[in-house]
């Protein structure tokens, strides 16, 4: 087990590597140089140059991406273009807004979905099963923008109940635990746990459905176990994948979050992605879909280990 | 041998009351693998519904210059925001006087090409990268694989705005980020089914017969292999239409005036103050196309699994 | 080590030259394991194997799981690659440049596998399956669609019937005789049965051998049975070959081997099986423990852990194949046959 704890971490080492090529080479994917979203169009030659060699982009391209990688290592992603302050700086709140929304958005569908799914399938075949997997498909087909819009208008036009955009705090980035912030999160995190709620609903079903259909719950039961014994057993057979499942769903959630938070102006990383996008901020973009997808290599690390202790089935060592 | 025949005949009745087929002792032709799945896919009637809902959807956006009543781009300043009913205008008009039945119709052209184009074209690229990897093993295999973990390594979506981001929105952008996002998946399930047909037993006949690796694949593997990576590429389908919508809706995709459900869902997101029910209508329409392809892939997957 | 010539060989059938001659056959597989997936050891699955199949003749060859019966078979068409040893057909070299190809090989000698229903592929109708290999070998389409029939009723399945069935159609005995047929579509001179009716009903099983004899007698056909079943081997085999553990402990006529075996695996082997005579009970079991594993096999006589006869020379030498008998084509690996071996039990050495 701990060969493959050590194995399986030296192998995302190369990967998170592979990411990061992946994540400064974006930069150049675009037509043009990269300079010219920074510099203002009237600028000299001279001033262009000068902005080159200060931002280091006259150097050969390996070399700009080691350069880029060291600092990048430190948690430097060199300043906004916008706002000139450190990335670094921008970033932090508003991952922490985003992660709130995911952390958030993942119990809620793992508890609904698990509790669903379970009940689905020990009651297999009847219509409260059929009426679960319909709910499930429906959450995954569903584009989960448009569920937010829809629950903008519901509860915001129509009902004016909660805030239809904007975290709660006015134009800050602070989060603070009052009335205001959670009445802002309540559609954010519903939009956002639709489709993890259906993925998740339809992996407990068809994990449950599979252990309930092995001989040793038979056997579990002929020998008088009671039914909430055997559900406990059940629960702990049908948990490892459908915990895997939930892992890579939280991870997703970080990285996609940017539909829902545009929708709802949330100041989280996707928001600040997208701004980065439009004002051609490179540095934030960098630093933003880096972090971001070192966190999912991460994430997938820790999915892919407490799987394997998990589940003695799967090879290990 | 007469005793063999007779034994035989039970056998082959037996045999034929196991499965279940109503094969007479007149047919003496079976069904080819994919007749069989169309037989069973014919009586799932969720399948068809779904099916005959798509069909229906494609031809409208096909035919859309003779179906739809206006010029989609053709604005009114008198007839913002005009509500779902209103006369001359079937669903309402959106916030520049623009019809929106036709834009729908004309929107649902991009939309579903944007969207489907991708999963074949990662189709073509991810599935001939995974079976071959999935074929030949060995360090080939690993390299291949490796170098799709990388791309796998990003949460997709955040892998399509991020090259979305950098190519800059238009057409072909879009429709390049998602066939990029969508070859590592592609990949690894043909690469996964492929190693898995490559241990079974007949393949290792069809060797022994004296066959070449390139006949084995042609004959034997193929076969087996493009049932379910096609399965996979429709589950698939409904991913790539939300994103691509997605990637509208941020701006990234196709650019306005041109008609598209997504990027019509975010210019009329200002609109639902006025108008909610025109404003939500782009979504009803990717939900019930993502819905029905899911649906339909889900029923095509059990007619495909013949132990059922 | 061979201790059989080639010229005693003869006395029992016409030719010189045995149909298949196998010598020094050897394939260890490497066990992964450790932090790299380092080949950290080998399992020794087939060790120093060698035996000749003569034409005409139904050589068994049984062992318990594991023993290497299974590797052996394909080692020999060449679907594994040996790591050392050489396989003669008809007398030539499989694999050099003045014998025959693997291609060649794969003519003349063909395969049945144990499970009738992965051994077909799913999506081709069952006369396409039996018709690929002649077509592989050049044979027309036409042509290989004749045989394809041909050999359906051969094997008592009705062309017309059964012609266009899909595998999942057809019952496990009628796709066994689907993969005899598919066999024998390249009109090969040796068929490898692999366990070939251990997954069958019984009463299946009975006409699938006979269905395998009649054909021997109709194509004049040569086999390589192997089974762990020691009643069907019996049955169906002239000769038997019993291997433990990668290693031929005995060769022989197979009743000779039956009535009278001389190593101490093949008498437990023969003793575990029950009698249909309640009178005959047995109280204790003739073989004890389970096989040591083939990754570090026992030194010397690898059956020594589980023998009642075992000693020190046991350990020390390992023993090879010795002629028992000139005439009779007996040989065993077992010290206590070879007089002078150092044994107690063997007999005082012949030579002075």
């Amino acid at each position: 087990m701990v060969y493959y704890i050590i194995r399986r971490v030296l192998y995302a080492i190369p990967i998170a590597l592979g990411v990061s090529i992946i994540c400064f080479s974006l930069v150049y994917l675009g037509p043009g140089d990269p300079i010219q979203a920074v510099m203002p169009d009237e600028a000299s030659e001279a001033e262009t140059q000068r902005i080159r060699v200060a931002y280091g982009f006259d150097k050969p391209i390996p070399i700009q991406y080691l350069l880029w990688l060291n600092r990048a290592v430190q948690g430097d992603f060199g300043n906004s273009l916008q706002h000139n302050r450190p990335v670094i700086a921008e970033l932090i709140p508003a991952l922490q807004n985003t992660f709130r929304l995911a952390v958030f958005a993942a119990t809620l569908s793992f508890l609904i979905a698990f509790v669903a799914g379970g009940i689905a399938a020990y009651r297999n075949g009847t219509w409260i099963d059929k009426s679960v997997t319909a709910f499930a498909i429906t959450g995954v087909s569903v584009p989960h923008y448009w569920v937010a819009i829809i629950l903008v208008i519901i509860f915001a036009v129509e009902l004016g109940m909660l805030p239809a955009i904007g975290m709660g705090s006015g134009s800050s980035r602070d989060w603070a635990w009052d009335l205001d912030h959670v009445k802002a999160l309540v559609m954010p995190v519903i939009a956002l746990s639709m489709i993890p709620m259906g993925i998740i609903m339809r992996t407990t079903r068809a994990s449950v459905l599979e252990v309930l259909s092995q001989d040793y719950v038979e056997t579990l039961r002929s020998k008088g176990l009671s039914e909430l014994n055997v559900l406990r057993h059940v629960i702990r057979n049908a948990s490892p994948t459908v915990l895997a499942v939930t892992g890579l769903q939280f991870g997703h959630l970080l990285g996609g979050s940017i539909l829902i938070e545009t929708v709802f102006v949330w100041p989280g990383s996707g928001l600040l992605l997208n701004e980065a996008i439009f004002k051609r901020d490179v540095p934030i973009l960098q630093g933003t879909v880096l972090v971001l997808a070192i966190f999912f290599v991460f994430v997938n690390l820790i999915v892919d280990i407490m799987q394997t202790w998990l589940d003695p089935r799967i090879k290990r060592g | 041998m007469v005793e063999m025949k007779t034994l035989d005949m039970r056998e082959g009745a037996q045999g034929r009351r196991q499965q279940g087929e109503e094969i007479t002792v007149g047919s003496l032709r079976a069904r080819s693998y994919w007749m069989m799945v169309w037989v069973r896919l014919r009586r799932d009637p969720v399948s068809m519904v779904c099916g005959v809902i798509l069909i229906l959807i494609a031809l409208a956006s096909i035919f859309a210059p003779w179906l739809a009543p206006h010029d989609p781009y053709q604005t009114s300043v008198f007839k913002r925001l005009a509500p779902i009913g209103s006369p001359n205008y079937l669903l309402g008009a959106d916030e520049l006087g623009r019809d929106m039945l036709s834009r729908l119709l004309y929107g649902g052209r991009v939309s579903l090409f944007v969207g489907l184009f991708p999963v074949v074209g990662a189709l073509l690229v991810g599935g001939t990268a995974g079976i071959a990897a999935g074929f030949v093993g060995g360090r080939t295999n690993m390299l291949i694989m490796r170098l799709m973990d990388v791309f796998y390594a990003f949460p997709s979506v955040l892998l399509a705005i991020a090259i979305s981001g950098a190519l800059g929105a238009g057409f072909f952008n879009v429709i390049l980020s998602l066939t990029l996002i969508l070859i590592p998946p592609i990949a690894r399930v043909s690469e996964s089914v492929t190693t898995q047909v490559r241990t079974y037993d007949f393949v290792e006949a069809a060797r022994a017969s004296g066959a070449g690796s390139w006949t084995i694949i042609r004959v034997h593997v193929l076969s087996n292999v493009l049932g379910p990576i096609f399965i996979y590429a429709t589950s698939l389908m409904s991913f790539s239409i939300i994103v691509a919508s997605g990637l509208s809706f941020l701006g990234l995709g196709v650019t306005p005036p041109t008609a598209d459900w997504g990027l019509m869902l975010s210019t009329l997101r200002q609109s639902i103050w006025v108008n909610p029910y025109v404003a939500a209508l782009p979504g009803a329409m990717i939900f019930i196309t993502s819905l029905c392809f899911n649906l339909l892939s889900d029923g095509l997957r059990s007619a495909m699994d013949m132990r059922l | 080590m061979m201790t059989v010539h080639p010229e005693r060989a003869a006395g029992r059938s016409e030719r010189e030259q045995p149909l298949l001659a196998v010598r020094g056959l050897r394939k260890y597989f490497p066990v992964k394991g450790g932090l790299f997936n380092r080949s950290v050891a080998m399992v020794q699955a087939v060790d120093e194997v060698s035996f000749e199949v003569r034409e005409g003749e139904v050589l068994g060859i049984v062992g318990e799981s594991g023993c290497g019966k299974s590797t052996t078979a394909r080692l020999l068409m060449r679907l594994i690659e040996p790591d050392a040893g050489e396989v003669s057909f008809d007398g030539a070299a499989v694999g050099t440049r003045d014998g025959i190809s693997t291609k060649e090989l794969r003519r003349q000698v063909q395969m049945v596998f144990q499970d009738s229903y992965s051994s077909l592929n799913p999506r081709l109708p069952v006369e396409d399956t039996i018709a690929f290999g002649p077509i592989v070998h050049g044979i027309g389409r036409t042509e290989a669609k004749e045989r394809a029939y041909r050999l359906l009723g051969e094997v008592g399945l009705d062309p017309q019937r059964f012609g266009r069935r899909y595998p999942h159609e057809l019952s496990g005995g009628q796709r066994q005789r689907i993969n005899i047929a598919r066999a024998l579509a390249l009109r090969p001179k040796l068929v490898l049965l692999d366990e070939a009716v251990s997954a069958l009903d019984k009463s299946v099983e009975a006409q699938v051998l006979n269905l395998l004899l009649d054909l021997k007698k109709e194509f004049s056909l040569t086999y390589l049975f192997i089974s762990h079943d020691l009643s069907v081997v019996h049955y169906i085999s002239d000769r038997v070959l019993v291997m433990y553990l990668g290693k031929i402990v005995e060769i022989g006529p197979v009743d000779l081997v039956y009535n009278c075996p001389v190593h101490p695996y093949t008498r437990a082997l023969l003793l575990s099986r029950p009698s249909m005579d309640p009178g005959d009970r047995k109280t204790e079991p003739p073989l004890s423990g389970d096989p040591p594993t083939p990754i570090n096999p026992p030194s010397g006589c690898r059956f020594r852990t589980r023998c009642a006869y075992a000693e020190e020379v046991c350990e020390r030498i390992e023993p090879t194949l010795f002629e028992l008998d000139e005439h009779r084509n007996h040989q065993t690996a077992c010290h206590m046959a070879v007089p002078g071996s150092g044994h107690s039990k063997a007999a005082a050495s012949t030579t002075a």
